[in-house]
């Protein structure tokens, strides 16, 4: 038979398509052609397929080659579907049976010596395949262990193309298949325990873990808000099952997945430099369009540091992806969609020089206003936590020294000195709030306080009696404006979360206040 | 080295020759030559076609076969020789095939020929 079909998938961000290779032999000059819509990468192929068949033994066909990509409206990129054609080419050759694969895709590259390399995408590509019905693949062996996540699929790890031939001629041992799952590691990152002093800010980073709630961190050098900030992914619960293989599917298009233990179940931590640009922020690139830091952010934090120092054009654009949970990278050739359901923390200096303390600030008055104003308010706007980070009392440090520790028990607040509170008692808290955020808008959209939208957030409580004295003596003073009050709430909601009570009471109310005192919006 | 890939060619070519004749075309000229270049076969098949051949002979597969070796500059030329073959010799519209015949002498054995109808 001089005509063969092999199936591969074509990603377009985390989803993609069914991609049908086909190769035909057709008297003529020899020559080999690759068509369609495929990028340098896959025209390419034609080259390193024809050395791996070379160099696995088997013979090129003398034959005019046409090797085609369908559906051919559709780009495709990448090195991914040159261990698709390898086997459909052999197939026509009449090297493999042309039943020998039945409807099972491949996915891979080949190297000239016919080596199988692992390739980006596998896991999205795997359930894109599953989602089109089919129920078996082969796949390079170093990606094997992510393909297994892609259950009710039956995988195969293939490390040359002469095993894959040997293989579907029924003769070597068998493909390889997956090993037992392993464990993930088990380290959640930085503790909690190792954050000295700070207590306000203890309080206004588990009050953003339980509520989901994006947060500012304004305060001089060596305050402590990378080191806050790197602990709020320990904060969190672990990810889901649905969640963690979409987080995982996001990095395997991003090509950063351990090989071993490839699937994601903490919430990830991105923190790009200041100095990142557009694309590497929502995601672009040329070929394969790699998601950016917003979406490897994905149902975990992102973390930009020195926040000001950032493009305003970057800081714009992750309005969009905070506002719809998605991140649409628009190119030439068609726009890709990727997840960005991420938890913002911002962290700056009050000012261009950080004097340690404000005293000694040698800004003008006028730089300083201009240096935070470089985020803009409508950024800003979607920050629901502000906290001022007071310099680090040095009392802080030496205070554990001599004092025993003191009582375990205690509550949130009011650990200024002995034993910092551990990562894993917080975490508890935080499982618990979230657990009755959740209940409590149940059948609604959202999981956590920080999706509700004002308008419902008011229809589910109206503040009485001291509560609402507060909110009132905020709003006359001018302190709470009308967007301020529905964050207000929201805070609340948060702060009765974290307390186990049914609604917000007073405290919640002075303690979501204080987290927005300062803010002038 | 130049005598012997010369005569590697002519032999060639008389055996695609022979191979073209038995196929029952009718060669009208061998090595016609023009400033550009040299067209090694014109044949018909005595109703309306004129085949341009390329012969190509090696005698050996070490660098590729001979049929692989016409690539597409060569072909571009080939091409362009037709046209000027073509409206020097032919006054009326004809039907054009470009063919390649690819001869392989591996020393010892005995030659083969291949035939690439139309192939470009």
């Amino acid at each position: 038979m001089a005509l063969a079909r092999t199936w591969s998938v074509a990603l377009s961000g985390v989803t993609g398509q069914l991609v049908a290779v086909e190769a035909d032999l057709a008297p003529g000059l020899p020559g080999t052609t690759v068509i369609g819509l495929g990028d340098a990468a896959v025209v390419q192929a034609r080259d390193r397929v024809r050395a791996a068949v070379l160099n696995s033994g088997h013979k090129w066909p003398e034959k005019r080659i046409t090797v085609a990509l369908s559906p051919a409206g559709v780009p495709k990129r990448g090195a991914g579907y040159d261990l698709a054609m390898a086997v459909a080419l052999l197939a026509a050759a009449g090297v493999v049976g042309p039943q020998a694969l039945g409807e099972t895709v491949l996915l891979g590259e080949l190297g000239l010596d016919g080596s199988v390399r692992p390739v980006r995408g596998v896991l999205p590509s795997l359930l894109v395949a599953r989602t089109a019905g089919r129920t078996a693949a082969v796949v390079p062996h170093g990606n094997l262990s992510e393909a297994a996540l892609a259950t009710g699929m039956q995988v195969r790890g293939v490390d040359t193309l002469r095993d894959l031939v040997d293989h579907l001629r029924g003769a070597a041992p068998g493909l390889s298949v997956p090993g037992p799952a392993a464990a993930p590691p088990d380290g959640s990152g930085p503790d909690m325990a190792d954050v000295l002093g700070q207590p306000e800010a203890r309080v206004a980073l588990e009050l953003a873990a339980a509520g989901g709630h994006h947060l500012a961190m304004i305060g001089p050098p060596g305050a402590g808000k990378t080191m806050l900030a790197a602990r709020l992914p320990g904060l969190l619960p672990p990810l889901d099952p649905a969640d963690a293989l979409e987080v995982t599917a996001v990095h395997s298009v991003a090509g950063s997945l351990d090989e071993s233990t490839p699937l994601i179940t903490r919430p990830p931590f991105v923190d790009p430099h200041h100095s990142a640009s557009l694309a590497a922020v929502v995601g672009g690139g040329s070929g394969l369009i790699r998601p950016g830091a917003v979406s490897l952010a994905h149902r975990g934090v992102l973390f930009l540091d020195e926040a000001p120092e950032f493009r305003p054009t970057v800081l714009d654009a992750l309005r969009q992806p905070m506002e719809s949970g998605l991140v649409l990278v628009a190119r030439a050739s068609g726009a890709v969609r990727f997840p960005a359901r991420f938890q913002l923390v911002l962290a700056a200096n009050p000012c261009p020089c950080a004097a340690a303390k404000d005293v000694d600030c040698t800004c003008p008055s006028q730089v300083r206003r201009r240096y935070l104003g470089r985020i803009s308010g409508p950024l800003l706007d979607r920050v629901d936590i502000r906290l001022d980070l007071p310099p680090l009392d040095p009392a802080a440090l030496t205070a554990g020294l001599d004092d025993p520790p003191i009582g375990s028990g205690a509550g949130a607040t009011g650990r200024g000195v002995g034993d910092p509170e551990p990562s894993a008692a917080i975490r508890e808290r935080v499982r618990a709030a979230r657990h009755r955020a959740a209940e409590r808008w149940s059948g609604r959209p959202w999981r956590c306080n920080a999706e509700v939208p004002g308008s419902e957030l008011r229809r589910a409580w109206r503040p009485r009696g001291r509560a609402a004295a507060l909110l009132h003596r905020a709003a006359d003073s001018g302190v709470l404006t009308g967007r301020g009050y529905d964050r207000v709430l929201r805070l609340a909601f948060t702060s009765a979360d974290l307390a186990g009570r049914p609604e917000p009471g007073e405290t919640d109310v002075a303690t979501a206040l204080a987290l927005r005192c300062g803010e002038a919006a | 080295m130049t005598a012997t890939t010369d005569e590697l060619g002519r032999r060639g070519e008389d055996l695609a020759v022979g191979f073209l004749e038995r196929q029952g075309l009718v060669v009208i000229s061998r090595n016609w030559r023009c400033r550009e270049g040299e067209i090694d076969v014109v044949a018909t098949d005595g109703i309306d076609q004129v085949v341009f051949c390329e012969v190509k002979t090696r005698s050996g597969t070490g660098f590729g076969t001979p049929a692989e070796s016409v690539t597409p500059d060569k072909r571009r030329r080939l091409r362009r020789l037709a046209q000027l073959y073509l409206s020097q010799h032919v006054d009326r519209w004809v039907r054009v095939r470009f063919d390649v015949v690819a001869v392989l002498c591996r020393p010892g054995v005995p030659p083969t020929v291949e035939h690439v109808r139309a192939a470009f």
